[in-house]
This record gives structure tokens, C-alpha cells and sequence, in this order.
């Protein structure tokens, strides 16, 4: 056996919730002398295991607020656990919000490759990708233009077409798939089952029961930041359908 | 060892950053990059023509009074610049921390860097008015092979400025108040050190205060540089042991509160 691409154990990660956000000085140290500085501890997630081996694809499923983001952001690296550890082998391409690394003064060329340099690949490396890129986005006309000028489809065209050109080894999406057109969509659905049959591991969050099906083979339930179910996609498929027509 | 192999993946973003920036300053202007001589020019023309003339005597006592400015004025530039640009670069990077991993320090670092480039290009100027006053024979500057020992200050400079920008912008994280403080502070600066006038040809009485004009190390670093372009003189030590330390403390002080409070920064951004 290889090693897992993803481990992470009894990962915990807690929040100060201060009533009132203190950004301040002057706020900070009358608060401090009247010593109003409470802080409410809020747990995120709590005693987190979960294993994804290499070629997995993990379905996270869960209401508003169960912690499916923060889980993902600690994964790439983003957030660190206050509690426990998460190990990561191979290249992360994540896919949190599409296009968030772009400057909007930067023309769609200079994009690409200021967005290659925040993911950690050279120049050289996106140079190669650079064609394959554009034509993916559909932007070969738009490459000078100021990326403040596109539409925001355009921008999730452009930010999709390079983290998936990158050949990442673990990719994380956070709902990417509900942006641009049911073209656009058809599209990167595909580019997506292509990148599975390199063997590519997945951590895919969705509301959307049916795209977990159709993309996921396993996956886990988060119910106020706990995992509350693991397994084959199709049970917790069926147990997440069940909890929300249930209302619990 | 883990610290430079992750500096080795980035050094790509480094760079993209370093020249976005300069890249981006001078977009839709029309002279371009050509505003990285011409700025410091036309405001050293003013300030000469103010302090020179205008309020004359605080020249007094100075080789060459053009060149003795342009040099304060141009280190100054550099590190105000620098740090502001610095203290402001997470949060204006709030939408990619969040989102990516990439090490913090990059952007910081980043931009102090990319304003040392732009700053290397205003140096242009100043050889520019060496050149003129060399040859016109007016005030020439006393240009010796000291001159080579220019980058030492300028070195320290940028230590100072790399230190200086990694606490402005942690704190920048938790206080946005440091914004406006710090742009007074600058100003402040800019007065305190000997830009315009020469320390002895002030009028204090009060030790202190001499004293306090003279723990700047602006003012340790801008009498080195000058020493070097501009009297053709050996470097004083006690200038250099200065600066030098101060810079380092400083630097050492930067990184270790910018890791303490870097895994904080997600929360508050």
C-alpha cells in the first residue's frame, strides 16, 4: 500500500467568537481595561480522522455551517488545526473560489501565470501549459484584456482552466461546479472525469447529492463539526437524503 | 532545510510579485517607468529651489547641496515607500491567503524588494547629477574609490526595511489604525532626518534632543551614503557598527513576531 494522500488525526480547530470584533486600537485598550475582551470558544470542527487514499474521491456533504470549508481549508494548508494533524502528500490544486488569486489590473496573460506562481509552479513549467490554458478558457481574444474588465463567468473560466491544466495530484472543490454556463459546466464536468483516470484524488463539496454520485466513490457526513457518517458514496448518499427530507 | 526547499517552490511567486508591482505602478501613465527618475528629479528641483534658496540658510556649510538632498531624499523614498507598500501587502493579499497556502513572508518581502528595484532605477538620477555637476565644474562632489563602498548603507537600508515592513504588517493584520499612525510617523521622518538641513548647522541647545536626531538610523545611514557619493570619504565606523545592528535587531525582531502571529493572520484578515 502506498502512502495515503490525506490523513488527519483527531484534528480539532477552535475559533474565538468575540461578541465584537475589535480591530481597534483605541477600541482594543478601552475593552482591555474594562476587560470586556471575552471570548465565547467556538469548536469548527472536532476530533477530525479521516484517511483518503490516492485515487479517492471524497464526496463532503453537510447543512450550512457544519464546518465543510473550514475542513477543506485546513487540508490546503490554509488554516492551522489547534488540535491534531493533517499530512498531505503530493501537489494541492485548490479550487476553493475560483479566481481568487487574480489581480484585477493584470491582463488575463500575466494572470496566468501570477496564479501558477501562487500554487508553486515556475514560469517555465506554465509556459508549457500556457496554450492548453487558453484554449480550455475559451479566451484566446481576451488574454490582454485587464481581468477587471471580464465577466465573472470569464474569470471562473480562466481560474478552472488553470488549476485543472496543473496536473495537481490532490484537488479540492468547493462547490466550482455551480459557476458558468451548463456549456462551461458540461465541460469542466468532463475535464474532471478525465483528470480521475490519471488517478488524481478528490475532495469535493456539494449540496448537490446527484454530482456526488456521479463523481464521488466515497464519502462523509459533517453534522456541527463532526464527521457523523463515512463510507461508500451511495449509503451516505442515501443517509444525507434521508436527514434532510427527516429533518433530522 | 524545509525552509529553504519551500522558499525554493516560491521563489516563482517571488518573482511574479516583484514584477507585478512594478509593472502595474506605472500602467496607464504615459511617461511609464520613466517616472521612476523623473519623480525624485522634479521634487529634489523643489526642494532645493524651498530649502536652497527660499529659506537659504539651512544649506550652509554643505559641499553640494543638490546632491546632498537628492541622496537623503532618495534613501527616504526608498524606505517609506518600502514599508508602506509592506505594512499594507496582507491584507491586500487577503483574498489569496485565505484561499491558498503560500508562505506569508513572500508578500512583504516582495514588496520591499520590488520598491528596491524601482529605487535602483532613481538611482539613476543621482548619477545623472554627479555627471552634470563633474562637468560643469561647479561644487563638484569629491567622487574617490570610497565610492565603491556605496552599497554597504544601502544594504542595511534594505535590512531595515525588510525588518521594519514584516512588524508594520503583522500589526497591520490586527490594527488597521497603523495605517494612518505610520504615515504620520513617516512624516515625521522625513523632518527628523537630515534631509534638507545638516545636523550641525542646527541651532539646539538641548542635548537631548541632539541626542534623539542622532539615535535616527536614517541618519546613520543617509551619512554613509553620502560619504560615499558625495564627500569621497572611508565610512564611519561608528555610523556603520550603528546601523548595522540596529537593522539586524530590527530584521530579527520582524521575522520572529511575523511567526508567531502569522497562523493568526487568517482569522483577522
Amino acid at each position: 500500500m502506498s502512502k495515503p494522500a490525506i490523513t488527519v488525526e483527531n484534528m480539532s480547530i477552535m475559533f474565538n467568537l468575540n461578541s465584537e470584533k475589535v480591530d481597534n486600537l483605541k477600541e482594543y485598550f478601552i475593552k482591555l481595561l474594562k476587560r470586556q475582551l471575552h471570548f465565547t470558544e467556538f469548536w469548527a470542527l472536532k476530533d477530525i480522522n479521516l484517511t483518503v487514499e490516492k485515487g479517492d474521491r471524497v464526496g463532503i456533504l453537510g447543512f450550512n455551517g457544519a464546518g465543510k470549508s473550514t475542513l477543506l481549508k485546513v487540508i490546503a494548508g490554509v488554516l492551522k488545526p489547534t488540535k491534531g494533524s493533517v499530512s498531505v502528500s503530493g501537489v494541492i490544486a485548490p479550487m476553493l473560489e475560483l479566481g481568487a488569486g487574480f489581480d484585477s489590473n493584470y491582463s488575463g496573460k500575466e494572470n496566468i501565470y501570477l496564479y501558477g506562481a501562487t500554487m508553486g509552479y515556475t514560469r517555465k513549467y506554465i509556459d508549457k501549459k500556457y496554450d492548453e490554458i487558453v484554449e480550455f478558457s475559451e479566451l484566446k481574444d481576451f488574454m490582454n484584456v485587464p481581468v477587471k474588465n471580464y465577466s465573472s463567468g470569464m474569470r471562473a473560466r480562466l481560474g478552472f482552466a488553470i488549476a485543472s491544466a496543473v496536473e495537481p495530484d490532490i484537488l479540492i472543490l468547493d462547490e466550482v461546479l455551480s459557476v458558468g454556463d451548463a456549456k462551461f459546466r458540461k465541460k469542466s464536468e468532463k475535464k474532471i472525469m478525465s483528470m480521475f483516470d490519471r488517478g488524481v484524488t478528490v475532495l469535493f463539496v456539494s449540496h448537490s447529492v446527484d454530482q456526488i454520485l456521479k463523481i464521488c466513490n466515497k464519502a462523509i457526513i459533517l453534522d456541527h463539526g463532526r464527521i457523523i457518517a463515512s463510507g461508500e458514496a451511495k449509503e451516505i448518499c442515501d443517509k444525507y437524503n434521508e436527514m434532510v427530507s427527516g429533518g433530522k | 532545510m524545509k525552509y529553504l526547499r519551500n522558499f525554493y517552490k516560491y521563489r516563482g511567486l517571488m518573482y511574479e510579485i516583484v514584477r507585478k508591482n512594478i509593472k502595474l505602478q506605472y500602467r496607464d501613465s504615459v511617461l511609464g517607468m520613466f517616472w521612476t527618475f523623473l519623480q525624485p528629479l522634479m521634487t529634489t528641483l523643489v526642494l532645493v529651489f524651498i530649502f536652497g534658496n527660499v529659506f537659504g540658510k539651512s544649506s550652509s556649510g554643505v559641499v553640494n547641496y543638490p546632491i546632498y538632498l537628492l541622496c537623503g531624499r532618495l534613501l527616504y523614498e526608498f524606505y517609506s515607500q518600502a514599508t508602506k507598500r509592506a505594512m499594507r501587502s496582507i491584507r491586500n493579499s487577503a483574498s489569496v491567503i485565505k484561499k491558498v497556502y503560500v508562505p506569508k513572508y513572500i508578500y512583504p518581502v516582495a514588496n520591499v524588494v520590488s520598491n528596491f528595484i524601482t529605487f535602483f532605477i532613481s538611482l539613476i538620477v543621482l548619477v545623472c547629477f554627479i555627471a552634470f555637476f563633474i562637468i560643469t565644474g561647479k561644487n563638484p562632489p569629491h567622487i574617490t574609490p570610497y565610492v565603491l563602498l556605496a552599497p554597504v548603507p544601502i544594504l542595511i537600508l534594505l535590512i531595515l526595511a525588510v525588518g521594519v515592513g514584516m512588524i508594520l504588517c503583522t500589526l497591520d493584520v490586527f490594527f488597521k489604525d497603523i495605517d494612518y499612525l505610520y504615515e504620520v510617523f513617516c512624516l515625521l521622518l522625513f523632518y527628523m532626518t537630515p534631509i534638507v538641513y545638516k545636523i550641525d548647522a542646527l541651532k539646539i541647545s538641548s542635548k537631548v534632543f541632539r541626542y534623539v536626531l542622532m539615535a535616527n538610523p536614517m541618519y546613520s545611514i543617509t551619512e554613509m551614503f553620502r560619504s560615499c557619493v558625495l564627500y569621497g570619504e572611508m565610512i564611519n565606523i561608528h555610523h556603520l557598527l550603528y546601523a548595522l545592528g540596529f537593522a539586524l535587531i530590527t530584521l530579527i525582531t520582524g521575522v520572529a513576531v511575523f511567526y508567531r502571529k502569522q497562523d493568526k493572520f487568517i482569522l483577522h484578515i
